[in-house]
């Protein structure tokens, strides 16, 4: 049975346009489909369980997108909620949820799907050989998990599938894969699984597979065969170009994608232009396997205080490395003497804002800046040890000299106090996928009604 | 002698996930998509990035003209020797390596 997928955006917090939402809604879509996360902005998200976007940004586009649900009477999915789509950011996006079903006099049923893994729950299946390691994969033990703040499981079409089942009118979405909350109605409804997946992929980032990438807004139309894309903005064009080079897009293999339960292969793709606007593709195939989900999780790396200075006099441009070198041994010695430190206790490090500071090791230019930022980072084991650190250190990156017989430089600080404790520095810590004698095993649903007198 | 960058329409890196990061050479024509594909070796760009040149996947992809490159992140995204969240800019490498004609 076709099924039409409309898909507002690639995540809920970035905008779309709402002409061409209002678009999609008119042309009569099954399902509603917007992720909400993405480990793209580093493990801060994780780490603490809470979202990357504003809760004001993720509120107003919930808005408008509660308000298309309700014209289109179809079923609305968010997926990997709060940006790590941890248990809590599940419960955030709940809560928002509850406000503007009041606000908006909505009566809903409301499914949230929990994707939080409690560490025993892994140590165990680590146990008996069910954790898998992928490439490359950090070490992993019973200890390693019950130390992470946060493991989330990746929930594949099956999870939200379960979810959908249940009537819901909202389902809110812990950690899933980007493409199952696209694939899972269609692949229930009997359509091409290749073509689910492919389609699912092809429209996980909204409008980016087109001409007009910011309009955010397409809908997929699936069938037994494969699947048809076509954005809705003003303007906007898909082109057998434009879709076939998305699956290059954040992904390692351009051919495969793995998911729960199997793997796509679109070496077969046949893409097709069937005007100026839509693209056909067929020839997608899904090669089931074991059903693994993939595991996510963050832990404390240490905490951190950064300090700033600006080098301007032109000798201390030009010796900026030289400068810093003296300056890290100078202050190694310092934090032994006065803090009893050893250099193995913490890390200090200066990067060179404006020689090479985005590429480290890797730059292969040099050349004549008018000024050098230094950033300091200081990494210890306690926030206070940080801290500590990075006052004893200030007065040094203020004025330390590159010889003994000079007058004392002032460098340029930014801000007073010139450092600034960042708190806890967290850090990716699992890479491997956990198999599951059933899908729901890992996965937790709770179905609610609201706004029912 | 013409920096990659010059010659084709567009390099651009990013994360694929936290633990690999991915290059695409969008080379605009079949012709520049030959040229670069003889002259650019996987082990300059193994070289470029200081990555052993077995841990370094190459696709060619004709019908686009793309060249990809997939490589283990050199540190993992966001750990403390990070200095590139995205890793978008690692591209640039790529862009101002020099290629003979």
């Amino acid at each position: 049975m076709p099924t039409r997928v409309l898909v507002p955006s690639g995540v809920l917090g970035l905008g779309f346009d709402r002409a061409a939402l209002a678009r999609g809604v008119a042309a009569r879509p099954d399902i509603i489909c917007i992720d909400g996360g993405s480990t793209d902005s580093g493990p801060f998200s994780l780490g603490t369980g809470t979202s990357k976007y504003s809760r004001a940004a993720t509120k107003s586009e919930w808005r408008q997108l509660m308000m298309a649900r309700a014209e289109a009477g179809v079923p609305l999915v968010i997926g990997s909620s709060g940006t790590c789509g941890t248990d809590a950011t599940v419960d955030w996006m709940y809560e928002i949820t509850l406000e503007l079903a009041a606000e908006l006099g909505q009566t809903l049923k409301i499914a949230r799907l929990y994707s939080s893994q409690p560490s025993g729950r892994v140590a165990k299946a680590l146990a008996a050989g069910r954790v898998m390691p992928l490439t490359p994969a950090p070490h992993v033990s019973a200890e390693t998990l019950a130390a992470m703040t946060n493991i989330v499981a990746l929930a594949g079409a099956e999870q939200v599938q379960a979810a959908l089942a249940t009537g819901a009118d909202i389902v809110i979405a812990g950690r899933t894969t980007d493409t199952a909350i696209i694939s899972a109605l269609p692949i229930a409804r009997g359509d091409n699984a290749g073509g689910a997946w492919h389609g699912a992929k092809i429209a996980e980032c909204g409008a980016q597979c087109s001409t007009y990438p910011t309009s955010g807004v397409i809908m997929v139309q699936f069938d037994e065969e494969g699947f048809t894309v076509e954005p809705l903005a003003d303007g906007a064009r898909c082109t057998p170009h434009s879709v076939s080079a998305h699956m290059l897009y954040e992904n390692s293999d351009p051919f495969i994608l793995y998911e729960p339960g199997g793997h796509l292969d679109v070496t077969a793709s046949r893409y097709q232009a069937l005007d100026e606007r839509r693209v056909r593709v067929t020839g997608s195939k899904w090669v089931p396997g074991r059903y693994t989900v993939k595991l996510e999780g963050a832990r404390v790396g240490g905490y951190q205080t950064t300090i700033m200075a600006v080098l301007r006099e032109a000798r201390y441009v030009t010796s900026a490395q030289e400068w810093i070198d003296k300056l890290h041994a100078y202050l190694t010695e310092q934090i032994r003497v006065r803090m009893g430190l050893s250099p193995d206790a913490y890390t200090l490090e200066f990067r060179l804002i404006g020689a090479n500071s985005a590429l480290g090791a890797l730059e292969r230019r040099t050349g004549s800046p008018v000024e050098i930022g230094v950033l300091g980072l200081v990494t210890a084991s306690t926030a206070e040890e940080a801290e500590e650190i990075g006052k004893l250190i200030n007065p040094f990156v203020l004025h330390y000299p590159l010889t003994r017989d000079e007058e004392l430089p002032t460098f340029a600080f930014p801000y007073s106090p010139a450092q600034s404790e960042r708190g806890a520095l967290y850090e990716f810590a699992l890479n491997h996928v956990m198999e599951l004698d059933d899908p729901m095993q890992a996965f937790r649903l709770e179905v609610t009604e609201v706004g029912r007198a | 002698m013409p920096r990659l960058g010059d010659r084709v329409a567009r390099v651009r890196s990013k994360n694929a996930g936290p633990f690999w990061i991915t290059v695409d050479i969008f080379c605009g024509s079949p012709e520049v998509f030959a040229a670069v594909r003889q002259s650019l070796s996987t082990e300059a760009v193994a070289d470029l990035f200081q990555q052993p040149s077995q841990l370094l996947k190459r696709f060619e992809i004709p019908d686009l003209a793309v060249i990809k490159f997939s490589f283990p992140r050199p540190v993992v995204q966001g750990s403390r020797e990070d200095r590139d969240m995205h890793g978008a800019q690692m591209a640039i490498l790529l862009e101002e390596l020099e290629l003979p004609e």
